[in-house]
């Protein structure tokens, strides 16, 4: 048991195994990122209220999701690398940041889209856009200080520190964004009530959650492949590759 | 390639104060040393050699605990060492290439400054400190007036001072004159001689007696 | 030898910083004339009307006191980093906790006390009403502690860096929002006559909060700054 989480946690073996499952996890991915949006674009009838619309929540829902659920896969990755010194850890960390800050641009932008025809407006200080936004700023607070720093190890530990502290954070910001927007009685309309949603409309919306995951996982081990090349160039394995052996 | 080179011990049993095993550590992309292992008993000074860029001070700051090593352990008095051991801190006096001495401040302000952090000790035993090292005249003048080898002197002051048993000095006598390098040779000789150990740097010849001090050689 | 123990370390190195502070006084008054100044810039950029100022002063005086606490915050640690007694602080046998906490108290003592006293002067300039300046004043003493002690954190991550002030901000801002929502908005409260027991709440459960958690971070960062 032991050596297998210990090989698991060695660059070396994480580059061939990852190698290996790569091609796997990009075709699921690929079709149930197309059942998915089949199903949210085509299948899905209009909503009563909002006509044709509404179905930039197929990706606007499962991005905020993913912000979030990145955020946190970050920490505690860098919670394992800096409290148990384990360098895939701090791998995962780094390639995550990137990732989790493009998920929550993309929340933004369909968030900001979906405004238009809703309210009129691009933008509306409502309770979860304002939220996403502060979001941004503590993904671009982790990426700024890992590329600050040069040396990789220390730049990692920084910011698992930093990003534990965010996620120490994020609670309290969220509460105390909510509790000033309602002070507003501005719209709350990005938030999806979970009763009243139709079940031709849920089933898209999960397949969709559940693609956006598996894309997550794909693009993270790409980048934490190369993200591993990196930071062991000086090491046999990887000179061995780069001379093509 | 390392070289331990140690004098055969003059007094009975030598207490091995300070064993470091299996020390490997990069800066950057350069690798320092691997699998690096040194021991320094009581009474004994463990000379660290090579050249410039060598990892010297990056061994000596691992030996604090100011800089993580890639691997290896560390022991004390035969315990292994965490992270911030407080037992192992407060036996330790390091030296490091900075001074750590405020300006706006005068040599006692410091050294009083220096005494709480890592110990106790009373006022007259910090004049003593700052005479052995020819401060007595100055002890209350803000050290922005001082030369650069009096503030070396003001940050050494706080050696003797706590009853640490190991000294960690990278290079002591920078900015020394010949009286204030003899002065502080005497004093490693004085804690040597009452069982403490050190391990040092310096580009000068140290020129402690040959019975006690070792040395190890960091050039690859 | 006399061991006097961890609080004579951390009222010697509290004494140290303010004394520290006072033979540089010169710096002393910069966050606070920093802070008077941009408050009276929004008058200035915005309207002089009584009534809209008055709807703004909360907002703003707890922005400029945010931006003045963050102006002063680099030099928390920056003289001890580059004459080497941060690394004699960290090598205290004592808690780094404990010696940060001492840091930041003595950091607070100099920057955030002097906004609060001039808080009140602030207040009549931008048109406060007068129920709500005891709230404001309120608000200020229980957040520029937090403000200093979150931006304690930052200040340890980023001080190895050659050009930090700028990331600084970035990493430090948003951790502030929080405070900011709850002061600001109990003075507009105040000013309503709406109650504000929750918003003090809240600032005072943000206060322990940070008292409790921020030191471990920031010592934590300073160790890897150091390295």
């Amino acid at each position: 048991m032991w050596t297998f989480l210990h090989k698991l946690g060695s660059p070396r073996h994480f580059y061939r195994i990852s190698g290996r499952l790569l091609p796997w996890l990009t075709w699921i991915t690929v079709l149930l990122m197309a059942a998915g949006l089949y199903g949210g674009l085509v299948g899905a009838p209009p909503d009563y209220q909002q006509g044709e619309s509404y179905r930039i929540i197929f990706i606007h829902v499962p991005s905020a999701w993913m912000s979030l659920f990145v955020y946190m896969v970050m920490a505690a990755a860098g919670a394992v690398g800096l409290i148990w010194h384990i360098k895939l850890a701090d791998v995962m960390a780094a390639a995550s940041a990137p990732l989790g800050a493009s998920f929550t641009f993309l929340a933004l932008v369909t968030g900001s889209l979906w405004g238009k025809p809703m309210w009129g407006t691009y933008w509306v200080w409502d309770a979860r856009l304002t939220s996403e936004l502060v979001l941004l700023f503590l993904y671009f607070g982790v990426m700024g200080l890992h590329a600050a720093i040069d040396d990789k190890r220390t730049a990692s530990r920084a910011a698992a520190v930093l990003a534990l502290v965010g996620a120490v954070n994020i609670p309290i910001i969220h509460y105390s964004v909510e509790w000033w927007s309602t002070l507003h009685q501005g719209p709350t309309v990005t938030k999806i009530d979970a009763p009243s949603i139709h079940l031709s409309m849920l089933v898209p919306l999960l397949t969709m959650a559940l693609a956006f995951k598996l894309y997550y996982v794909t693009v993270l081990l790409m980048r934490a492949r190369s993200e591993v090349l990196e930071r062991e160039r000086a090491s046999a394995w990887v000179q061995e590759l780069a001379r093509g052996t | 390639m390392t070289q331990a080179h140690e004098a055969p011990a003059q007094r009975p049993a030598p207490e091995s104060l300070l064993a470091a095993a299996g020390l490997t550590c990069f800066r950057g992309d350069r690798l320092l040393f691997r699998d690096l292992s040194l021991s320094v008993n009581a009474g004994q000074a463990l000379e660290v050699r090579g050249p410039n860029g060598c990892g010297k001070t990056t061994l000596l700051r691992i030996l604090c605990g100011l800089t993580l090593p890639e691997d290896g352990t560390i022991r004390w008095r035969g315990r292994v060492l965490r992270s911030h051991d407080p037992d192992y801190l407060r036996e330790l006096r390091y030296i490091g290439h900075s001074d750590g001495v405020k300006l706006a401040l005068s040599p006692r302000e410091n050294l009083a400054i220096a005494v709480a952090l890592d110990s106790g000790a009373d006022e007259a035993e910090l004049e003593a400190a700052l005479a052995c090292l020819d401060l007595a005249d100055f002890m209350d003048v803000p050290c922005r007036t001082l030369s650069a080898g009096q503030r070396r002197r003001v940050g050494l002051a706080r050696l003797t001072l706590g009853g640490a048993r190991l000294w960690l000095l990278d290079e002591p006598f920078t900015a020394l004159d010949r009286s204030g390098i003899e002065a502080v040779r005497a004093l490693i000789e004085a804690h040597l001689d009452g069982d403490g150990c050190a391990v040092l740097t310096s580009h000068q010849p140290i020129n402690l007696d040959a019975g006690r001090s070792a040395s190890i050689d960091l050039a690859s | 030898m006399t061991s006097h123990g961890l609080g004579h370390a951390f009222l010697s190195l509290l004494r140290r910083d303010l004394l520290l502070a006072v033979r540089n006084r010169g710096e002393l008054v910069n966050p606070l004339l920093f802070y008077v100044i941009v408050a009276t810039l929004f008058p200035l950029g915005v309207t002089s009307d009584p009534e809209t100022l008055a709807t703004m002063a909360a907002g703003v005086l707890w922005i400029a006191a945010l931006l003045a606490t963050l102006l002063s915050l680099d030099s928390l640690f920056r003289s001890d980093f580059d004459d080497g007694s941060l690394e004699l602080i960290m090598l205290s046998p004592y808690p780094s906790t404990l010696l940060v906490l001492a840091k930041v108290v003595a950091h607070w003592m100099v920057t955030g006390l002097p906004l609060l006293l001039a808080t009140p002067l602030l207040a009549v300039l931008m048109a406060v009403p007068d129920d709500a300046r005891a709230t404001l004043w309120l608000t200020l003493a229980l957040g520029t502690p937090v403000l200093s002690l979150v931006g304690a954190i930052g200040v340890a991550l980023t001080v190895g860096l050659r050009r930090g002030g700028a990331l600084l901000s970035l990493l430090v801002l948003p951790l502030y929002v929080p405070v900011l929502i709850f002061g600001a908005n109990a003075v507009a409260a105040s000013a309503a006559g709406l109650p504000v027991t929750g918003q003090l709440y809240m600032l005072s459960a943000l206060l322990v909060l940070a008292l409790s958690l921020a030191p471990v971070a920031a010592a934590a960062a300073l160790r890897i700054s150091i390295d």
